[in-house]
């Protein structure tokens, strides 16, 4: 072989391919007249010829019994256009409501022992050991006190709902759920699978935005991750069946007390459904026309559910992780709390200052200053509105007796001191209605707002998905503020 | 005397020698494609291998994106590719790129195809496309216990006759017949098990025709590509990714660096 420079051989070779690449084309070119255009429909045929010639061979059905008879049952009903929706809306009511009961007795059990019986121990070493105040405030009434709250608020309704979630997903039963919801979304202008990525928000809208990618059409993808946003994330679920427990079961006797939370939480997630379709249906009548596209979805078999897997992934894939990104978000605004909460300028706290200014807007669309805050502060992650609220309701009531002073998030006993507390702070049940719709209708979290950027590449749809549910928040609020005290 | 468990002395009993990497994967001597059609169980599968936890539920098109996972058998490392699950590789959509680009490009040295046993005639249309591509297949029945809750039975050794590869039935949510599965990929990888796959029958002269000459031509421009016939067939059809594929280089990226590595040598 003759010896040529590696450069000079690399040209050759490349200048070969290019020529090579072009005569390929142009020769499949040229064969494609030949051999005509029923190509791609008799190669499909003899696949799906062969597929058949190989499973009658190997397939056996046992005579006189139907496959998959008891499938096809459970799917007439549970898909039926009568039935179907009622059936959806009843599985849900029973998962809250197990959620509600069940999340109870442990909540109280482990905010008990956090913050009754590990707190109080914490401060006393500290005070033995001579810390000085403001680290012993940040550290232990700031970021322990944050991140107990989290976990107590937090994980027992998780490691309800979540499990109950999972067993349902297992089951098979999610993709019914898409095949009813799919002529709604349909009729929206949207895409038919945007159903399951609703679905995977009501986890974690972070995770339903990029479920969004098994939408092939950019203009229908888009119009889910936009919409992504109604469904309720499980950073909003607590703050719902907590608000709903104090203003809505108490406004109806006592034993059926958790059938009413259970509604209104349901109530609030099927109008998060209900804002999905009218959004998907304004955007695509007008910034994202087009009509929607067509596709398949396999409704698979039943599948037993296994539950002791189920309880194990479910805690490990969603609950402790969840869970975790909570306290790493509750952690530093605990901190941010308590120094808003004890730095004084002029004999008053910065919290003071803030809630004064925003109280009027608050009051306007039926929230406080207090609730408008906590939204600020918690924008990192809706898990911690909850335990900002109380503690800066505390503050800004100037409650005392309870937990341990200004800036400090307090212990609370039971749902009852919780009432207590918010009924103190001039809570009336507008504000709970107002703060349920406005838990639903606002911006999506700072993890989610970075991943609708990651997903779209666009600031300007990105600023569309974070204001537009804010706005429709702030105008609903104002509506029914505005009603409600015109009426009562 | 203490009774000797037979299968614990059969070679096919390896789970011990399984070690689950997760996402560890720095040197790996083999890769793995996990393909199949979606909801039937290849991220359960790519769970009980790596160890890791990608969530599996359900319902079709829950793995959005390829998601990827070592493991150690026998003495050997093994990097998993866990695809999007896809009907066919023929018409386009995202999800059918990523698995058909990653089988076709990524030439993995085994190609897992997950069936769902209870719709094998459906899934095999998968099988065959990508049998049309790759040798290197190792086909996994799983679901096998929802046959038998349908009152189906499949003949396993028929099947893998007739399609020329292995079969292995497994209920992967109870992690029953990892170990086979285990033992074929490894047998494929290391060239003891050689696949014949059955190819897809001729239709009709005119197109042997064509697709002979075309293959001819892209064999010698392309030396390394281990599935010319169906990249012609494919370019036959007017496959327009596969066009572009061939236009801008892509294909050829793919086989070069070894083919000139080999020229070079000469």
């Amino acid at each position: 072989m003759n010896k040529i420079s590696g450069q000079q051989f690399l040209n050759n070779f490349w200048k070969e391919r290019m020529k090579n690449k072009e005569e390929i084309l142009e020769k499949a070119n040229e064969l494609r007249w030949e051999v005509g255009e029923s190509l791609h429909d008799s190669i499909l045929g003899s696949i799906y010829k062969e597929a058949s010639e190989i499973t009658k061979n190997t397939v056996k059905t046992e005579d006189n019994k139907d496959a998959y008879t008891f499938d096809s049952k459970l799917d007439k009903v549970l898909t039926s256009k009568l039935l179907g929706f009622p059936i959806m809306f009843l599985i849900l009511a029973a998962v809250f409501w197990i959620t509600i009961e069940g999340a109870n007795v442990p909540s109280k059990m482990i905010s008990d022992f956090l913050m009754g019986t590990i707190h109080p121990w914490l401060k006393e070493i500290s005070q033995r050991i001579g810390i000085p105040f403001f680290i012993d405030g940040l550290l232990i009434d700031g970021v322990y006190l944050a991140s107990a709250w989290v976990i107590a608020v937090m994980l027992p309704p998780m490691a309800v709902f979540f499990p109950l979630f999972t067993l349902l997903e297992d089951f098979g039963y999610l993709p019914r759920v898409s095949f009813n919801m799919d002529g709604l979304f349909r009729r929206a202008g949207a895409h038919g699978k945007q159903a399951l990525t609703m679905a995977m928000g009501f986890g974690c809208n972070a995770a339903g935005v990029v479920a969004a990618r098994v939408i092939d059409s950019p203009r229908e993808r888009l119009i889910a991750i936009i919409t992504n946003n109604f469904s309720l994330c499980n950073g909003r679920w607590p703050t719902q069946i907590l608000i709903a427990t104090i203003f809505i079961g108490s406004l109806v006797p006592a034993p059926l007390a958790g059938f009413a939370t259970a509604a209104a939480v349901v109530g609030i997630a099927v109008l998060g459904i209900v804002f999905s379709l009218i959004v998907s249906w304004g955007l695509s009548k007008s910034v994202l026309k087009g009509e929607a596209s067509a596709f398949s979805l396999e409704l698979p078999p039943y599948r037993p559910p296994r539950i002791l897997r189920t309880l194990y992934t479910s805690l490990i894939d969603r609950t402790i992780f969840v869970l975790w990104r909570a306290i790493v978000f509750a952690a530093p605004a605990g901190m941010v709390i308590w120094l808003v909460a004890n730095v004084h300028v002029g004999g008053l706290s910065i919290a003071h200052y803030i809630i004064q200014f925003t109280d009027p807007f608050g009051l306007m669309i039926g929230l406080n200053g207090v609730i408008i805050l906590a939204y600020i502060i918690a924008i990192p992650a809706n898990e911690i509105v909850i335990p900002t609220v109380l503690m800066l309701t505390v503050l800004a009531t100037g409650l005392s007796g309870i937990g341990g002073g200004s800036g400090v998030m307090f212990e609370l006993d039971s749902v009852n001191a919780t009432a207590d507390i918010l009924h103190a702070g001039g809570w009336t049940a507008l504000t709970g209605i107002c703060l349920m719709i406005f838990s639903l209708l606002h911006n999506p979290c700072s993890t989610t707002i970075f991943t609708i950027y990651k997903e779209t590449k666009s600031v300007k749809w990105t600023a569309i998905a974070t204001f537009l549910p804010l706005a429709m928040g702030i105008v609903l609020c104002f509506f029914i503020a505005q009603i409600w005290m015109l009426v009562l | 005397m203490k009774e000797i468990n037979s299968c614990e002395t059969c070679p096919v009993h390896n789970l011990a020698n399984l070690t689950k990497l997760g996402v560890n994967m720095d040197k790996f001597d083999f890769v793995v494609a996990l393909a199949g059609n979606p909801n039937t169980g290849k991220s359960t599968i790519f769970n009980n291998m790596t160890g890791l936890h990608q969530h599996t539920g359900n319902w079709p098109g829950k793995t959005v994106s390829r998601a990827e996972g070592g493991f150690k058998f026998n003495g050997s490392n093994y990097k998993i590719v866990d695809l999007p699950g896809t009907y066919s590789l023929l018409s386009t959509s995202t999800d059918e790129d990523v698995a058909r680009n990653f089988i076709l490009f990524g030439k993995p040295d085994v190609t897992l195809v997950v069936v769902d046993a209870t719709r094998l005639e459906r899934n095999l249309n998968l099988v065959l496309q990508i049998m049309e591509i790759t040798d290197r297949v190792v086909l996994v029945l799983n679901l096998m216990d929802e046959l038998k809750r349908n009152n189906m039975e499949i003949d396993v050794r028929s099947l893998s006759r007739e399609l020329g590869i292995p079969v292995v039935p497994a209920e992967a949510r109870q992690k029953k017949g990892m170990d086979e599965v285990l033992k074929y990929i490894e047998d494929v990888a290391k060239g003891n098990y050689l696949c014949k796959p059955r190819k897809i029958k001729s239709i009709s002269p005119k197109i042997d025709t064509a697709v002979n000459e075309l293959t001819k031509d892209i064999e010698e421009s392309f030396p390394n590509l281990p599935n010319s016939r169906w990249v012609a067939l494919r370019l036959l059809e007017g496959d327009q990714s596969i066009i572009d594929a061939i236009s801008s280089g892509e294909m050829a990226e793919l086989v070069n660096e070894q083919d000139i590595r080999s020229t070079i040598s000469e």
